[in-house]
């Protein structure tokens, strides 16, 4: 075990899968011998070569199209976005070819080796372009996985399991614990199962969901809550596509409510599909409505942005809301 | 000395312009249309078989063209795309691969499937989306694909497949294989990002592919003098740093020529290197389009003059290669054999209902299973709105 913060965590997850996988190679912006612009990919191109870790053109759709030829000539490419905020030009080759692709050729082809990984997420004075959480346009397209982790010894569980993963994963890095999570890491190669929630802590009154960086929100809030006798039961959701409806739906039977948390906007965010999904399997059980603390409807703002957040104690007054309604 | 800038450090001291039309791309023109060489031209090293596959390959798709246009019109299938007049464009390029060379197109490269083996029942299971169709009837029909002759399955959006190549081609590499990738793509194509981005991409990082352009001046209704006012696709390679040539893509010699250097350049290089091959879409764009809106006959007249399949066909004869009177004896055979094909085809059940869920992931998540199992249910209720499923359910 070692001390890491999360971009070590990572570091050191690309680092054993490039070791124990000839066919794993890492690319993207500025990725090769500077390392990526928050050093990810760190002393990788030195240690496995240019043609193993290297930099690119600046075209997101051209990284991911690139990503997409390999990965279907069998490669494990682990292609780097420099922020979620630029996905968007390579949407059409993740939306259209990427998820589409082993489905469309009746399985004679597929891109299951790709791994998308991007920083996202908000509360480092980002604005409009360095802070978004586009999850959820993703969450809509069957054939991708979304990842998201919450600290460092999970990031390199999922990652590790997103690499050896047969469909495509999109690896989302909450960029604000990039370098504020630190915790105990095991240097060994080790995965974390994907498609599974986990019960970070067991509680009785209420469920409280959320992912990535907004679990140390939501552990906040119940901490508040937990003062004022409120028995919070918080579960991080880890992956989002496909996510673990049967996980979160049996803490809810047993804590009969749910708050959700997510920085991107309210409307169309992945808590719809969750609220929508559980309020149908857990209806006679629920004794509130479904709560849904997110970021508001307007794009992510650069002076208001601590209002903006959907933070600790919006979440802390859902909470109370939820048990006294 | 470093140079930051990667650009040429020559200087002037004048105020000097670069003409956008500084390159003028010749075309490459071996066979007249009489089926005789031009003057100085010399024929590529073509051994008969290989020439007669060509042949056979581009006749082939000529029949099955006419034949399935017809049976959409029929109603019998709900789309096509012919591959009219862009036939020696397709196959003799394949023909310059190795077989073990990975082929990505985009939709108007029946030609190059026929050349690598795929068979008239692979071609008729896709189109009728039956349940022995490769792609498990799932893509509209023309979409085709097959791992074993390693062509890559065609999806519609235009121009996705070029970084694509790039990334195949750079993974080829990456493994050592002495194998390269062609990418075929319209004129039209071209103007997408993806073309700009598969290029430089592949320029910049050492992608052995072939980039090869159909400039079959349409894409549907837009001419090309209303996608691009530079001098056709091939300069824009010389401006990634990517070698290009242009070729008359009616002429099969000159097509076999130019990608057969291309595919030596390619693999010697280890870099990208660009076809253009000018040819006219003598069919519609589909069948859901009609080019009278768009185009006059006497425009179409004055190309269908320059059939490249006639012209080749000439040649063989001149060769010798070539009997005349068996070939009208296996082009009409071939024509009943694509008849009795369809008949067949069509009688093949469409994929099983269970199919539905399967490879868009590994393996089924368990919600889309339990989808899978409402659906199988809510069938059962009411099977005679959906008789393709509800006589098959387990």
């Amino acid at each position: 075990m070692a001390q890491m913060n999360m971009l070590q965590a990572i570091n050191n997850a690309l680092d054993l899968a490039m070791a124990r996988d000839e066919s794993v190679v890492c690319f993207g912006e500025d990725v090769g011998h500077f390392g990526g612009v928050f050093r990810a990919t760190s002393k990788l191109q030195d240690k496995y070569g240019k043609h193993r870790c290297f930099n690119t053109p600046l075209t997101e759709q051209g990284i991911i199209g690139f990503a997409n030829g390999m990965a279907a000539r069998g490669l494990k490419p682990v292609a780097e976005i420099q922020f979620a905020d630029y996905i968007y030009p390579a949407f059409d080759q993740l939306v259209n070819e990427t998820a589409k692709f082993r489905y469309r050729s009746g399985n004679q082809f597929d891109v299951g080796g790709l791994v998308l990984r991007t920083p996202y997420g908000g509360g480092i004075a980002g604005g409009h372009y360095h802070s978004q959480s586009p999850e959820a346009y993703f969450t809509h397209t069957p054939g991708l996985r979304l990842v998201v982790p919450r600290d460092p010894a999970q990031a390199k569980g999922l990652l590790l399991a997103a690499i050896n993963c047969p469909d495509p994963v999109l690896f989302f890095e909450p960029k604000r614990l990039y370098r504020a999570a630190v915790g105990e890491v095991d240097e060994d190669y080790y995965e974390l199962p994907l498609g599974q929630a986990e019960v970070v802590q067991e509680g009785s009154d209420v469920t409280v969901l959320a992912w990535g960086a907004q679990m140390e929100v939501v552990q906040k809030a119940a901490e508040l809550a937990g003062q004022q006798g409120i028995s919070c039961e918080l579960v991080d959701l880890r992956s989002l596509a496909p996510w673990d409806l049967e996980r979160v739906a049996e803490s809810v039977l047993k804590t009969g409510r749910l708050v959700i948390n997510h920085e991107a906007p309210l409307t169309g965010g992945f808590a719809g599909e969750i609220a929508a999904s559980i309020q149908q399997r857990c209806f006679l059980y629920l004794e509130s409505p479904i709560a849904r603390v997110c970021g508001l409807d307007t794009p992510y703002p650069l002076a208001l942005e601590k209002e903006y957040m959907a933070d600790h104690l919006k979440t802390f007054e859902a909470i109370v809301r939820t048990v006294n309604f | 000395m470093t140079n930051p800038s990667n650009a040429s450090t020559t200087t002037v001291h004048q105020a000097q312009f670069t003409g956008a039309h500084a390159l003028s791309i010749p075309t490459l023109r071996i066979l007249q249309d009489d089926g005789t060489l031009f003057a100085g031209a010399s024929p590529p090293v073509l051994d008969r078989d290989t020439a007669l596959h060509i042949y056979d390959s581009m006749v082939f798709i000529r029949v099955l063209d006419e034949r399935m246009l017809a049976a959409q019109r029929q109603g019998r299938i709900s789309f096509y795309m012919q591959c009219l007049g862009e036939e020696a464009a397709a196959v003799a390029s394949a023909a310059a691969l190795d077989r073990h060379d990975m082929i990505m197109a985009q939709y108007r490269e029946q030609g190059a499937l026929r050349y690598r083996g795929f068979t008239l029942e692979q071609f008729m299971n896709q189109l009728f989306s039956n349940e022995r169709d490769l792609g498990k009837g799932r893509q509209m029909p023309v979409h085709y694909g097959s791992r074993d002759i390693r062509f890559m399955t065609i999806s519609s959006p235009l121009g996705t497949q070029i970084p694509q190549a790039s990334g195949y081609a750079y993974a080829q590499r990456l493994k050592g294989e002495s194998n390269t990738t062609l990418c075929y793509f319209g004129e039209g194509a071209a103007s997408e990002g993806d073309f700009h981005a598969g290029l430089n991409m592949a320029a910049v990082l050492r992608a052995p592919v072939i980039f090869f352009c159909r400039n079959n001046g349409y894409a549907i209704s837009t001419p090309a003098s209303e996608q691009f006012i530079g001098d056709g696709i091939a300069c824009r390679a010389v401006g990634y740093g990517i070698q290009a040539i242009r070729v008359d893509g009616a002429d099969a010699l000159a097509v076999y020529e130019a990608t057969r250097l291309a595919r030596k350049l390619a693999l010697e290089q280890q870099e990208p290197v660009l076809v253009e091959a000018i040819a006219y879409r003598l069919g519609a764009h589909s069948s859901s389009d009609d080019p009278s809106g768009y185009r006059s006959r006497e425009e179409e007249e004055r190309w269908r003059k320059q059939d490249p399949i006639a012209r080749f066909r000439r040649w063989l004869l001149n060769q010798g290669w070539l009997d005349e009177a068996a070939d009208q004896i296996a082009t009409d055979a071939l024509r009943q054999e694509v008849l009795e094909a369809v008949k067949e085809a069509e009688q093949v059940p469409k994929p099983r209902l269970d199919s539905l869920i399967e490879d868009v992931y590994a393996e089924p998540p368990p919600a889309l299973k339990a989808q899978l199992e409402a659906l199988r249910e809510h069938i059962r209720r009411y099977p005679d709105a959906y008789p393709v499923t509800s006589g098959r359910l387990d």
